[in-house]
């Protein structure tokens, strides 16, 4: 059964590593939904958030092969449930559309999107949330003509409470023993 | 102490050549032979070894898979990580086969290839290859040096990764500029990195757990793979297999970790292997596997293998763990520590009847397969009888190396060993080639054995230009082809599952006698059997390399066979 999970992988923040770490699942032929590489709080470790839609058992494999990277420090799964996840969209739309008052307007306050800049052409909107929810925006602002737009892949910050520094501290205590 | 004040001075702060430190840096990880091929973006590291040449030995190949292949041969016979070198592009490409053969094996090797220039780099330069991106997918760890100075910690951190938890190939990929570029050479060996735990620790808990489930089987089987060879084991396991009476069987990886006639050797597993271990898969209570990894040759149809039995792994890599075959109880570790662990824990015990059952289907097999392979009733001659040969001649204690097929399977299912490291087959990637190269590289490792290739003519042919380096480094490996005329182990399938559709499988070969004669290699051609424990003799006798050319039946058959898709337990002996 194929649900969707969040795999998040901390990394050694080097070069090449992004590439073993696609290669896990290019391998086995799962699509990447969506990727976000970041740093993470600790300085010098990278966190990539990775959403797939598989089985959880093929998932939990894929996970211990990614931690089998060398210079992976760890790598976790999770349902949609057991993290906050944002996405990021961003609309460019004919600023005339908005300046004419009316549905446009009312579109955008209903979605609480921002703008972030006004030019005599164009105007930028922004959105946070679920995909669902950059996505309604997308479909109600469609008919009004979207000259551009660009969504993020997913972050997440997990709702289990084990500290990445917590997880670091062991694996270099580990490695004095 | 004085000493040692002296040697740190004599290493620190002396300004080099960034490929005088790729050399130095060899020299301090006690490597004294690695395997190459020179070319352009390379030149410096083979300027620097010619300095060193009384002490790192280069052995020029005549093809860079050849490099790999005798690396990992010198590995596989000694211990050690084997070493190769070559230049960027082709050279670089070239050594992708021996890579991937490495990683799905678990051999330690340490592969430094040169590059272009760091501004040349991604310009499509001459002889530019992305030899990091490709060789990613079958390295353990790779990386690239653009400067001098990150050249002993790089060595020094390939080499660590190479050998520790679950061995593998790294590489290492070195700019010209690099190369060339003065550095201030100190070397440090690489202690230990955050992101990497090489060996798990084993789990008291599930230790007592294991031990438990030992401890009421009735009906017990022990799988073993290389894990035990690369832990150095041996010892441990057999203490361990005699303390409970428990009945072994082996993967080809493993083969050698047991003295072939202890009475608790059962035999091979998989698909070609012996007919008890398979059959009685499906019945055992418990399944304990140690160092192996459930490799679908092993396993046939993973739902029909062994659901009756509770399952113990025993292994260092935790993505192993319920990868191919669901475990009940899994030890993660050393094999080493933790089957001493647990041998302190299990109560002595013998399985005689259970072990009878081994036997009874052993004579089955004998009867049906065996003998009719070891004392062929035909004029032609089986390739299991001259290994036969061999073993009665050579008492189980030369080091066999083979390549890839119907040889391969013969020569596991009826050489006889007696001490490890002495089996050195293709095992997880079936690399054709393999053979003649990792004999070069085994015999250099292990000079004092007697180190005998045994090869079919199709996989002979694909690295036969290494009969050149045999020749110009003397090294006296035996080479024993057994010419049937067919890539015979695809014309078996092509007669039992393609309608004898013999699609490309029959080769017209040339005279092999003449092509060893042109390196000056002693010869002979044995096509009576009444001439082979003579011939076989006197390869074994020659103090230099010998080919014995042994012309087999040209459509034998390789059983028992547990055809794809079928269940272990389906094993047919015809």
């Amino acid at each position: 059964m194929k649900k969707r999970f969040t795999v998040s992988v901390f990394t050694e923040d080097i070069v090449g590593i992004l590439n073993r770490v696609t290669i896990v699942f290019t391998r086995r032929k799962i699509n990447i939904e969506s990727i976000a590489a970041s740093e993470s709080e600790i300085d010098g470790i990278h966190r990539y958030t990775i959403v797939v839609s598989e089985s959880e058992e093929l998932v939990r494999k894929v996970v211990l092969q990614l931690e089998r990277q060398v210079e992976v420090l760890k790598a976790v799964y999770h349902k949609d449930d057991e993290v906050i996840y944002q996405e990021i969209a961003l609309y460019k739309v004919p600023t005339n559309v908005l300046a004419g008052g009316g549905e446009a307007e009312k579109i955008v306050r209903s979605h609480f999107a921002r703008v972030l800049t006004v030019e005599p052409d164009f105007t930028v909107l922004e959105k946070t949330g679920h995909h669902s929810e950059t996505q309604l925006l997308f479909e109600e602002l469609e008919p009004y003509g979207i000259l551009e737009f660009v969504r993020s892949g997913r972050i997440a910050i997990t709702k289990p409470m084990r500290t990445l520094r917590s997880i670091v501290n062991e694996l270099e205590l580990n490695n004095t023993n | 102490m004085e000493t040692l004040e002296k040697q740190i001075t004599k290493t620190k702060n002396k300004t080099m050549t960034g490929a005088q430190a790729v050399v130095q840096s060899l020299i301090e990880e006690g490597v004294d032979r690695i395997f190459g091929y020179p070319g352009g973006a390379i030149m410096p590291v083979y300027d620097a070894l010619y300095d060193v040449e009384d002490k790192l030995t280069h052995v020029l190949t005549r093809h860079e898979q050849g490099a790999t292949h005798a690396a990992q041969g010198y590995a596989r016979a000694t211990g050690k990580t084997g070493v190769c070198l070559a230049t960027s592009g082709p050279g670089a490409t070239n050594l992708i086969t021996g890579i991937a053969d490495a990683q799905i094996d678990s051999t330690p090797l340490v592969c430094i290839t040169g590059q272009v220039k760091s501004t040349l780099l991604g310009s499509d330069a001459f002889q530019e290859t992305d030899v990091i991106g490709i060789s990613m997918p079958v390295t353990k760890w790779n990386f690239q040096v653009t400067k001098a100075a990150e050249i002993p910690e790089a060595i020094a951190k390939a080499f660590y990764i190479a050998r520790s938890g679950k061995p593998g190939p790294v590489l290492l990929d070195i700019t010209k500029d690099a190369q060339f570029e003065k550095v201030d050479f100190e070397y440090q060996p690489f202690v230990s990195m955050r992101s990497y735990q090489p060996v798990p620790l084993a789990d008291h808990v599930k230790l007592k757990q294991a031990a438990e489930l030992i401890d009421q089987s009735k009906r017990p089987l022990v799988l073993f793979g290389q894990g035990l060879i690369l832990s150095n084991a041996e010892e441990e396991f057999k203490t361990f297999i005699e303390k409970a009476g428990l009945p072994a069987a082996w993967t080809i990886m493993g083969l050698s970790a047991l003295d072939s006639e202890h009475p608790l050797n059962v035999g091979m597993l998989g698909m070609h292997g012996n007919y008890a271990p398979n059959k009685l898969t499906n019945e055992c209570d418990v399944l304990i596997a140690v160092g192996m990894r459930f490799d679908d040759r092993v396993t046939g149809d993973l739902n029909r293998y062994a659901k009756q039995a509770k399952v113990i792994h025993l292994e260092i890599d935790p993505a192993e763990i319920d990868k191919n075959v669901k475990t009940d109880v899994a030890i993660l570790g050393d094999a080493k520590e933790s089957l001493k662990q647990l041998t302190r824990i299990i109560n002595p015990n013998s399985h005689f009847q259970w072990l009878k059952r081994f036997r009874t289907l052993e004579k089955e097999e004998y009867e049906v397969v065996i003998n009719k392979e070891l004392n062929p009733d035909s004029d032609q001659l089986s390739m299991g009888e001259v290994v036969h040969c061999i073993n009665e001649r050579s008492d189980g204690k030369s080091v066999i190396v083979t390549d890839v097929g119907q040889h391969q399977m013969v020569a596991c299912r009826y050489a006889r060993f007696r001490k490890s490291k002495s089996m050195i087959t293709s095992g997880g990637l079936g690399t054709m080639g393999f053979c003649l190269p990792a004999a070069i590289g085994a015999k250099m490792g292990a000079p004092e054995k007697q180190v005998i290739a045994i090869v079919g003519d199709g996989g002979f042919q694909m690295t036969i230009q290494e009969l050149g380096t045999i020749f110009q480094n003397d090294v006296p490996v035996k080479i024993v082809l057994l010419n049937n005329e067919f890539l015979g182990m695809v014309r078996q399938w092509q007669e039992l599952f393609f309608e004898k559709r013999y699609a490309s499988t029959h080769m017209v070969n040339p005279d092999f006698q003449t092509i060893v004669s042109g390196y000056n290699i002693k010869s002979r051609l044995v096509e009576d059997r009444s001439e082979l424990k003579d011939a076989v003799q006197e390869m074994l006798d020659s103090k230099e390399s010998f080919f014995l050319e042994v012309r087999v039946g040209k459509e034998n058959n390789v059983f028992p066979m547990v055809p794809t898709g079928a269940s272990v337990s389906e094993i047919r002996l015809k």
